[in-house]
Formats: structure tokens, sequence, C-alpha cells
């Protein structure tokens, strides 16, 4: 790969950032490009974020949060998925592939899965190339 | 201004064997209100904390960021060493170089470099939009709101009193006792049940610092972790207990007759009444449904038509102390606690849809729960177990497993877990009552897990010559006085019918009536079956999700007594050591709301899951929510809906948020 995509990773704090300490715990391994940003629940996540990211400059966001059911604070995830639905939408008159956007149920003892994921993803978005829209920037 | 302090970690080689640590140091010099950076071999070692304790003095750092572990490591080591320097814990970050960067990129050395000035980059942007947090303090109720008073109940409410704490227990029948004084003997020693239960209801009832409310349900709860307030209806009884000996002559000459709730339909009681002759309190209530003087009321009040009912009064003419109160009316009770335990039980599955087994049709058909009140020595029969049809001692006795339980077409995909022992035990005990009864069990599987469970199920079928047959029965009917049970043995593969005497279903286990609506008032979750959820299976197994609130015994799921009682012990446990507790640190970063902002339009408070959200009118007369900080757990889905942008998360606010944002995709 010689472009490098840049993705913001926000994973909530009780299951999916676990999930990913527990990847490197493991020393597995996946490509470099993730940044990741901790909130307390996927319900915290503001879609604005999500749209400040790509104005930004970011080329992709993943947002994960802990399996349905599991949600360190009951339902926040159930939230998450419901905005995530309204956000594609928001997304693509914006312009932006909903390719680049992927909402992801990781929990803390899935560090195998989290590195498959952020793995696949990075390809998806490489795949894509440079995100052209909003502020249109990059 | 803030003044930044950078400590890049090199945890040995873990993140110095990957990541560039002079050039990340470099790069942290370089960045906005960094005035101080430096790396140590281990920044949580004593010598680096000193290091980093010293740094904040010297250089009168106001932020610091630490780029090492995860924070789930070391987060709160490091916000005391700030804290042990005279900064507020608060103002500390952690950007994760290991877990995130050098272990998951090991043989990118630039690109984990770059990761980690990155990640750097973006703690430094958070960390200087921090504010100093405070966690509020706040006092604890010394007292335990136990409801429900069975076992598990009976146990939890004497563990904390026995430790010097006051215990409200509130049942909602006119005994303590629950399900397991309904029971004979008990599996697998076989003590007789009552025997091991009424010392412990009776020290209940006479314990000082337990204040026993019967007959009496909790309606609302408000408030939180110690500092809960209850609303109590203690429901009329139209019996004085201040004045009531418990002598026991109402009772005994009342004419009024009703099924025993207690002897599940098996017997019947007066309207006046005790639920059973070891009840605690011992002292009786008017069942007003079927009392006649109240029938008599009642006629009147409808315009007194018809032929005048008899307007009997006759305990109240007996009483010897004029406990009789007919003005008595249901009453609420209002106390503060500082935390509840629920430990409601539960009540056993209808069979009624299972026609095949001809429950309800057939009047030999009955329930496990109802041949334990037959075989009771204190029961309706005195302990000799008789059919219902004719009073027969019977002598061939199926039973049949699993009725509603590990069933899902009938919603009940759950093993109910004491049926296979109760069913062994049962059959044992009828073959003690009388050697010529023989017990036919049909059965999926036998689940015997425990200590000398496995030998007990042996000894049913050894000692007592039960015969187990593996599969379903198919269809009931009654043939010549007996009642024919046609089934199929799976293991030989052919079908089998039993001409039999008694049929008895072990009908399985699912939560008490109400469940749910206690679970709403108290904020706690329940499962599709309606059983509370604990906070974790494992490693929570008696918490909740709402801090202060605690779960004991079978209202979370199957078990049988011993299970209950261990938690109902480990529920007491957890409540002392709230109570021990003269005030209680709040978790500082939860939601706030700039009341400027807030348009009043109450969409946060109906996304939160924890009722934490309220309202107040200001004095212009405009409706704005305020927060409750006992309440908010900081998930922050209030803040992520609030449209006027009126609500903020602290420690994770939309501007170190986005500030974050902009730093890593700079
Ligand atoms: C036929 C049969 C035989 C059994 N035999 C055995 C045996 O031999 N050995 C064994 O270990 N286990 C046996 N069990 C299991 C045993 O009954 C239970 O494990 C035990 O009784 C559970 O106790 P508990 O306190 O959790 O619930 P319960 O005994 O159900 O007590 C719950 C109490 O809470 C009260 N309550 C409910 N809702 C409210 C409310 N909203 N407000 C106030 N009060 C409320 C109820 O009235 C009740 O008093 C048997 C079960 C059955 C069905
Ligand atoms: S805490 Fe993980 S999604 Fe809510």
């Amino acid at each position: 790969m010689s472009y490098q995509p840049r993705i913001i990773g926000f994973l909530c704090n009780w299951c999916s950032y676990a999930g990913a300490d527990m990847a490197g715990t493991s020393r597995m391994s996946y490509p470099p490009n993730i940044r990741i940003i901790r909130v307390p629940c996927t319900g915290r996540l503001d879609p604005l974020f999500v749209a400040k990211a790509f104005q930004e400059g970011a080329d992709g966001v993943l947002v994960a949060g802990c399996h349905p059911g599991d949600c360190h604070y009951a339902e926040g995830n159930y939230h998450a998925r419901r905005r995530y639905a309204l956000l594609h939408l928001l997304l693509e008159f914006l312009g932006i592939e909903p390719e680049r956007i992927r909402l992801e149920w990781v929990s803390a003892s899935e560090g195998k899965r989290f590195t498959q994921l952020v793995t696949d993803f990075t390809e998806q978005v490489a795949r894509l190339g440079p995100c052209q829209a909003v502020g249109g920037q990059s | 201004m803030a003044r930044i302090g950078v400590f890049i970690c090199h945890c040995g080689s873990n993140i110095a064997g990957t990541v560039d640590i002079p050039r990340v140091v470099a790069e942290a010099q370089k960045l906005p209100m960094v005035v101080h950076a430096e790396d140590n071999e281990y920044t949580c070692s004593e010598v680096g904390q000193r290091s980093l304790r010293e740094a904040i003095q010297e250089h009168r750092l106001n932020r610091v960021v630490i780029g090492a572990c995860s924070p789930r490591m070391h987060e709160n080591t490091f916000r005391n060493t700030v804290a042990s320097a005279g900064l507020n814990p608060y103002l500390l970050e952690m950007a994760n170089l290991r877990e995130h960067a050098s272990w998951v990129h090991g043989d990118q050395r630039e690109a984990a470099t770059v990761k980690a000035i990155d990640l750097i980059r973006a703690a430094v942007a958070k960390v200087a939009r921090a504010q100093p947090l405070f966690a509020r303090q706040i006092g604890v109720t010394k007292r335990a709101l136990v409801i429900g008073g069975g076992i598990a109940g009976i146990q939890c409410a004497l563990d904390i009193a026995n430790a010097g704490f006051e215990v409200v227990l509130v049942e909602r029948t006119p005994s303590i006792g629950g399900r397991m004084a309904q029971l004979d003997k008990t599996f697998p020693t076989l003590d007789c049940s009552a025997c091991i239960l009424t010392p412990k209801m009776v020290e209940v009832g006479q314990h000082p610092r337990i204040r026993l409310l019967t007959y009496a349900e909790v309606k609302e709860v408000r408030g939180f972790v110690g500092n809960f307030e209850a609303d109590i209806l203690q429901k009329a009884r139209h019996v004085d207990h201040d004045k009531c000996l418990g002598c026991g002559i109402c009772w005994q000459k009342c004419p009024a007759r009703a099924p025993s709730e207690f002897d599940m339909g098996v017997g019947q009681r007066t309207a006046i009444y005790i639920p059973f002759a070891q009840a605690v309190p011992g002292k009786p209530v008017i069942d007003r449904e079927h009392c006649r003087y109240q029938q008599y009321l009642e006629w009147q009040r409808a315009g007194a038509e018809g032929k005048k009912p008899p307007e009997c009064r006759i305990c109240e003419k007996l009483c010897p102390v004029g406990a009789i109160d007919w003005e008595q009316r249901d009453e609420m009770i209002t106390e503060e606690f500082g935390a509840i335990v629920v430990a409601t039980g539960y009540k056993t599955f209808d069979h009624s849809v299972y026609g095949e087994y001809g429950g309800g049709r057939y009047p030999d058909v009955i329930t496990s729960l109802q041949l334990e009140r037959l075989m009771s020595a204190s029961g309706p029969t005195l302990g000799e177990v008789t059919r219902p049809s004719d009073g027969q001692p019977p002598k061939t006795v199926v039973f049949i497993s699993c009725v509603g339980s590990r069933d899902d077409s009938v919603g009940r995909p759950y093993c109910s877990k004491v049926c296979c022992m109760y069913l062994a035990k049962q059959s044992i005990m009828l073959k003690e009552h009388d050697p010529e009864v023989q017990s036919y069990i049909f059965y999926i599987d036998i689940r015997a897990g425990g200590k000398n469970y496995e030998e007990f199920v042996r000894r049913a079928q050894e000692e007592a010559g039960t015969v187990y047959i593996r599969g379903r029965v198919s269809k009931t009917y009654p043939e010549k006085g007996k009642l024919i049970v046609w089934g199929e043995d799976s293991l030989m593969g052919r079908p089998v019918q039993i001409a039999a005497d008694l049929v008895v279903l072990a009908t399985g286990i699912e939560p008490s009536e109400g469940a749910i609506e206690l679970a709403q008032t108290l904020h706690i979750s329940y499962d599709v079956h309606s059983f509370l959820v604990e906070a974790h299976p494992k490693l929570r197994p008696v918490e909740t999700m709402t801090d202060g609130v605690f779960l004991a015994g079978t209202a979370m799921g199957p078990m049988d007594i011993p299970d209950s009682v261990a938690q109902g012990s480990a529920a007491a446990a957890k409540v002392c050591g709230l109570l021990s507790k003269d005030t209680l640190a709040l978790e500082p970063m939860v939601a706030n709301v700039n009341a400027v902002k807030c348009v009043g339009c109450l969409l946060c408070q109906q996304v939160c899951p924890f009722k934490a959200i309220d309202t107040e009118t200001l004095r212009d007369g405009r409706i704005v929510v305020r927060i409750n900080e006992g309440l908010c757990k900081g998930c922050g889905l209030c803040v992520s809906a609030c449209r006027p942008g009126a609500m903020n998360l602290r420690g994770f606010s939309n501007e170190q948020l986005l500030a974050q944002v902009k730093a890593l995709t700079r």
C-alpha cells in the first residue's frame, strides 16, 4: 500500500477499547493507520464528531462498541445503532461514500476480531482513495 | 494558561523497543502549551513517579500527559501520583503507546513512532481543555431495605442486622418464609424444611434491628445509592397487631372458607387467617374478599337488594382484646434507605398450556408444589398423601419433568434447575410414606450437579426403586378410576403406557408476579423471562447496574435453597460494605447542563437509561433540566441527544473530543 489512509476509531471504554488493548496484549498486528479515541460509550458519539473527522481530513471512521445487550450503560449502543443509520444518510448527502464509515461490536475479549476488523476496514478505505468530500482540502 | 508536562515511558523495551522515544520527546516539546517533556524507563515505578512529582513542582505544571500503557491499566495509579503532587487528578491524560502502538506494530518502527507522536498530540489537545473535577461526597443512610421474605431475603436481613445495621424487611404475603415454608423435606439431606426455616423466621420476627412489614409492598423508590426513599404500602389487615396476642380463637371460629394460597389450593383456610401454623408474624389478617361481614357491607353499599347475607362479625365478638378493626385502611409508609436488596423469588409455571398432561381437567393431576403440601405433616391432609378425587392413597405415581422448562415452544427455553432433584426427593419420600408406592419419572435429562446430588438421584433409583423413563408424555386420560399416561421411552425406542393413580407435574420456575414493575421503579434490568439481571454474571453476581441495589435468590433465575442462602449472605456483605461508609464519593465524570442554552425539550430525559435527569423551573418561568449527579453514570447519551448543545460530559467534553479529532486528522 503506497497510499496511507487516515482512519479515526471511536471506541467505547468498556468493551471495544478493551478489545483493542487485548489485541496489543496478545501481540497481534494490524495496519498502523488507525488512531483511536476513547469514548465512555458509543452512545456518547455525536454524529457531529464523525462529520468533523471527515471535514478535517479523515478518510475513514470506525465506531466500535459493546455487543447488543452488553453495553455498560444498558442501551447506549442501541441509540448509537439508530443514529448510525441516520448518519449514513447524512454522509451520503455530504458526498461521502458510506463505505468510509463502519459501526461494529467488539467485546473486551475479541482482540482477534478487532485486528481483523481494522485490517479489513483499512484495506477497504485504501481502495476508495482519499476522501474528497466536504472541505475538499485533501 | 495551561502548562503541560509530557512523560514518555519506555516500559523497558515494550515501547522503547519499537517506538523512537527521543523523537517522540522532541516532537512533544514543540507542541503548544507543553513546557516540559521527558522520558522514563518505567514511569509507573517508584523512581518514575518521583520524577513525575518533581517535574510537576519544578516546572509548575498544571496539566500532565503520560504516554505509556493503556489507561485501563494505570490511569488510577497516575491520578494518585499527580494528586500527591498537588494537582487535580483529572488534569491528567494518558496516551496508549503500548497496547495501541508498539505492541501491535512491532515490526514497523517508523509507523509506530509517527502514531505515537499523533497520540501524544491528541492527548495534549485533550488535556489542555480539561477542567479540574471534584468527587462530591454524599452521606449514607445506614438502613437497608430487603424486599421479599423468602429464604434469600430472610438470610440477607439477618446477616445485615447481625452486622449492626437496621433493616426493613417487606413481604407481600401475611407471613415470611416464602416457598421454602411450603416444602416438606429438602434435598439432598432430607432435612425437614420447616425445622430448619422456622428458627430463622422467629429470629427475624424478634430481631431488635429488623422491622418486619408483612402484607406490604414497595410501590415507589426514589433517590440513589446511599440515599433512597421508598414508599411502602401497608395493606389493611383489619386486625390491630399491637393489640393482637395471636391466640387463634378468631381463625378457629371463622365460618368463611377460601382456597389456601399457601396450600396451593389443595387445602382451605378461613377469611381471617394466618397462612400456616408457624407463620411470622403469628397474627392474622382479614381477607376482605371472603370475609362475610365485608360481603355484607358490600351488599349494603350496592343498595341492599335481594336476600340479606349474614352480618357475621364472629371474630370481633370473640376477640378477647378487641383487636379487630374494621376501620383500618391501607397506609403508605415512607422510609429512607442506603441500600436495597431485591429477593422476590419465584412462582411456578402455569401448566394449562400443556393440554396433553390433563392438568386442571383431571383432579388427580397435581403440581409438585401441591404434592409438597400433601406430604407435609402440617399440610391439609396432615401428611397423608391422598388422591384429590377420592381421598384414596395412590400406589402408582407418574412424575412428568420439565413442564415449562427447556421448552422453546412455550417460551421457556431455560432449565429450572431444581426439578430433577425435587422429583428424586418426592419419589423417595413417597416410598417412605408408603412402601407400596411405585414411582415413574418421565425426564429429558437428569441434571444433578451439586454436592451429593448425583448420589441422591442414585438413591431414588436404587433404594426407592423409582423408574426413570427418558422421554416425553404425549397424552393423559382417565379410565376406570385411573389416569392412563401415554409416553415414549426414547432410549428403548418404544411407547409406554402406565395406569397411574396420581400424576405430578414438575412445573418450572418463573419470576414472581410484579417483578417487572418492581424492576422498573428500581431502574434495574430484567431479561426476556423477567428474571432480574445481575451486573456481571460471574464477577458481580448479586449487584445490579444501579449502585446500591442488590439481588438475591430466585428472583434472578432458578436456584435451590443453598444457592439462595449463599446469595442472601453475599448481598448482605455488599450492603454492609456500603453502609459501613459514612460518606460516598460520587464519580465526577458526569453530565452537566448549561441552563442558558437548555430549551427544555427534554429529549435527554427520554434517552437517559438511569432516570438521572430532573427538571427545574427557573425564576423567569423557563423549564430546564438538572442532572442528578447521584444517578448519572456518565455515559453521555444525553450529550449527543442534546440539540441546542446545552449538555456536556465532564472528562469527555465536546471540546475535548473535537480537539482530539482535529489533532489526529491534521
Ligand atoms: C416443588 C418444589 C420443591 C423444591 N424442593 C427443594 C428442595 O428440596 N431443596 C432445595 O434446596 N430447593 C428446593 N426447591 C427450590 C426452593 O423452593 C427455592 O430455591 C427457594 O425457595 C428460593 O427462595 P427465594 O427466597 O429466592 O424465593 P421465594 O421462596 O419465592 O421467596 C420470595 C418471597 O418474596 C415475596 N415477594 C414476591 N414478590 C414480592 C414483592 N413485590 N414485594 C414483597 N414481597 C414479595 C414472596 O411472597 C416470597 O415470600 C423446590 C422448589 C419447588 C418448586
Ligand atoms: S459501553 Fe460499550 S457501547 Fe455502551
